[in-house]
């Protein structure tokens, strides 16, 4: 089996999954460098998130093989990955420095000690003065910033993204996704990244994988690369971009 | 679960929706969800004066009706029962007061206890979930003398009373509550090593205490109906001993005070869950209504 340490953080071979009579996943196959990044693009029902949930470990493929690092089984794999969902979910009776805490209490150590080692992420990822806001308080990106600390707090090499800035307006979204890119550059780590908007998977991402409609199925894989410098507006203009978002939407059939 | 549970459960509800995961928001910072305070006037003052205007009404219109004080005394002469008969309503109000609040209490207790087991343990909430809406279909009015004949004339039957009819709302509330989590949130937990205790104590009680708080609201307002129940069936002390020695008198104005000193403890434990749940709960919406 996977015994021997692969290049590989996540490997997914012939993974598929039904429910009922409605099959949201079939032949699945691929592979995930460490410390890479995926962006997930396709129509909204074709079996990203449940993509995400298996790998995760909260589903169990029906079919093939589902490997993160050396967890074949849902139980194991939900070991090494930490799920950021659409919605930010964050619980009204914490401040902002417990919910991104929450992880680290899971695991055992006291609040106080969960706050102690989840502030300096706080200060260094433009949260500071923020830690006693509750999150009624926050705007709706700051709010996702923190649940992507909670994230990245749980200490797991794989990160799991759900369409993290799904609900948030487009300026608000932008900057979020240059607040994650330093993020992620700054804590690597191997990251999936679902989304609807094609633009977001190949900023994000180094690889895009493009879905089909259901029954979900891989119909191409760019190699988005992160060759991309300068500012945003020069990169999304770019060439190059243009042409990636190009083939994107061609093996979208759109 | 049975339709007629999940029924009754509804029914015994709606406090307020689980709106605690938030909306997702759009960018613009939303201050806390609470409407503005209204000022003490505008707030008491309305049902104040409506209260003043029927109190008011009711002593201007009995005397033009002729209603003799033993049928329907007015408010002044209930008063006046009130400082007369304080000698014999003090008691009477302090023990039937510490049989409401103990019975409450123990209610909460076995009530909140209840819910957390029923939820945590699937097999025994389908065991006995069914049982407890069975409990509630047999009429408390008849288990009153057999409690009596079981506990005596102490005060053990009322609080069992009290409880009886408290403990059923919270349960109900509780377990709905504990139930009504996002399973978006159990899962996202579930992926940052949280333990089903974990979860449990950091999102699912939580959760649940804006619906434990509205069972104990509903609960609140039952308390006194179980005491005075208790109290009717056997005692020789209490608010409901008090009214039912009265009664054969024609000591009407006397009944009066006492249900006056009813309806003063429930609210003082009604006004006590209140400020309860906004000191345990401050996240919640605010209610000016209450």
């Amino acid at each position: 089996m996977a015994g021997t340490a692969s290049a590989f953080a996540i490997e997914l071979r012939e993974a598929g999954k039904a429910f009922g009579e409605v099959v949201a996943l079939t032949g699945i196959n691929l592979v995930v460098p460490r410390q890479s990044r995926v962006g997930f693009v396709g129509p909204s029902g074709g079996g990203k998130t449940t993509l995400l949930r298996i790998v995760a470990g909260l589903l169990e493929s029906d079919t093939g093989l589902v490997r993160v690092e050396d967890a074949t089984t849902a139980r194991q794999r939900l070991a090494h990955c930490a799920l950021m969902p659409q919605r930010d979910l964050l619980l009204p009776w914490r401040t902002a420095l417990d919910n991104a805490a929450i992880a680290v209490e899971n695991r055992g150590a006291s609040r106080a000690e969960a706050r102690r080692r989840t502030r300096p992420l706080f200060e260094r990822f433009g949260l500071a003065s923020f830690e006693n806001a509750r999150p009624a308080q926050l705007s709706g990106g700051m709010r996702q910033r923190v649940s992507f600390l909670r994230t990245l707090m749980a200490e797991k090499n794989v990160l799991l993204l759900d369409e993290p800035f799904g609900a948030l307006d487009s300026i608000t979204r932008a900057q979020l996704q240059e607040w994650l890119v330093q993020a992620m550059d700054a804590v690597p780590r191997t990251v999936l990244l679902v989304t609807h908007d094609i633009e977001e998977a190949l900023l994000l991402s180094q690889r895009v994988v493009v879905l089909s409609q259901r029954p979900g199925r891989v119909v191409r894989v760019l190699e988005a690369g992160h060759g991309f410098g300068g500012s945003r507006r020069e990169i999304v203009t770019s060439p190059e971009f243009v042409s990636l978002k190009e083939q994107a939407l061609e093996a979208l059939g759109s | 679960m049975s339709d007629a549970a999940r029924e009754a459960a509804q029914e015994a509800t709606r406090g307020h929706a689980q709106d605690s995961t938030g909306d997702g928001g759009l960018d613009s910072a939303t201050p806390a969800r609470s409407t503005p305070a209204l000022s003490p006037i505008r707030r008491y003052g309305p049902p104040i004066l409506i209260t003043l205007a029927a109190v008011g009404l009711w002593q201007l219109i009995l005397p033009l009706a002729h209603v003799p004080e033993y049928l329907l005394p007015a408010p002044s002469e209930i008063a006046a029962g009130m400082k007369a008969d304080w000698p014999v309503l003090e008691p009477a109000l302090l023990i039937t007061a510490w049989e409401i609040l103990l019975g409450f209490v123990i209610a909460v207790a076995v009530g909140v206890g209840l819910a957390v087991l029923l939820h945590l343990v699937p097999v025994v909430r389908r065991a006995v979930y069914p049982l407890l809406i069975g409990s509630q279909t047999v009429p408390i009015v008849v288990l009153a003398p057999i409690l009596v004949i079981l506990f005596g004339y102490g005060i053990m039957p009322k609080l069992v009373i009290v409880a009886l009819i408290c403990f059923f709302p919270i349960v109900v509330n509780g377990i709905d509550g504990l139930r009504s989590v996002d399973g978006e949130l159990i899962n996202m937990m579930r992926t940052l090593d949280a333990s089903r205790w974990a979860i449990f104590r950091r999102v699912e009680f939580p959760a649940a205490l804006p619906s434990i708080f509205s069972g104990m609201r509903i609960a609140a307002t039952f308390a006194s109906i179980g005491a005075v129940f208790g109290e009717w069936s056997g005692s020789n002390q209490g608010l409901g001993y008090v009214m039912l020695a009265a009664t054969p008198n024609l000591l009407t104005a006397r009944i009066f005070a006492a249900i006056v000193f009813l309806t003063l403890i429930a609210l003082a434990l009604f006004g006590a869950v209140s400020l309860l749940e906004r000191i345990c709960v401050p996240w919640a919406p605010k209610r000016n209504s209450r």
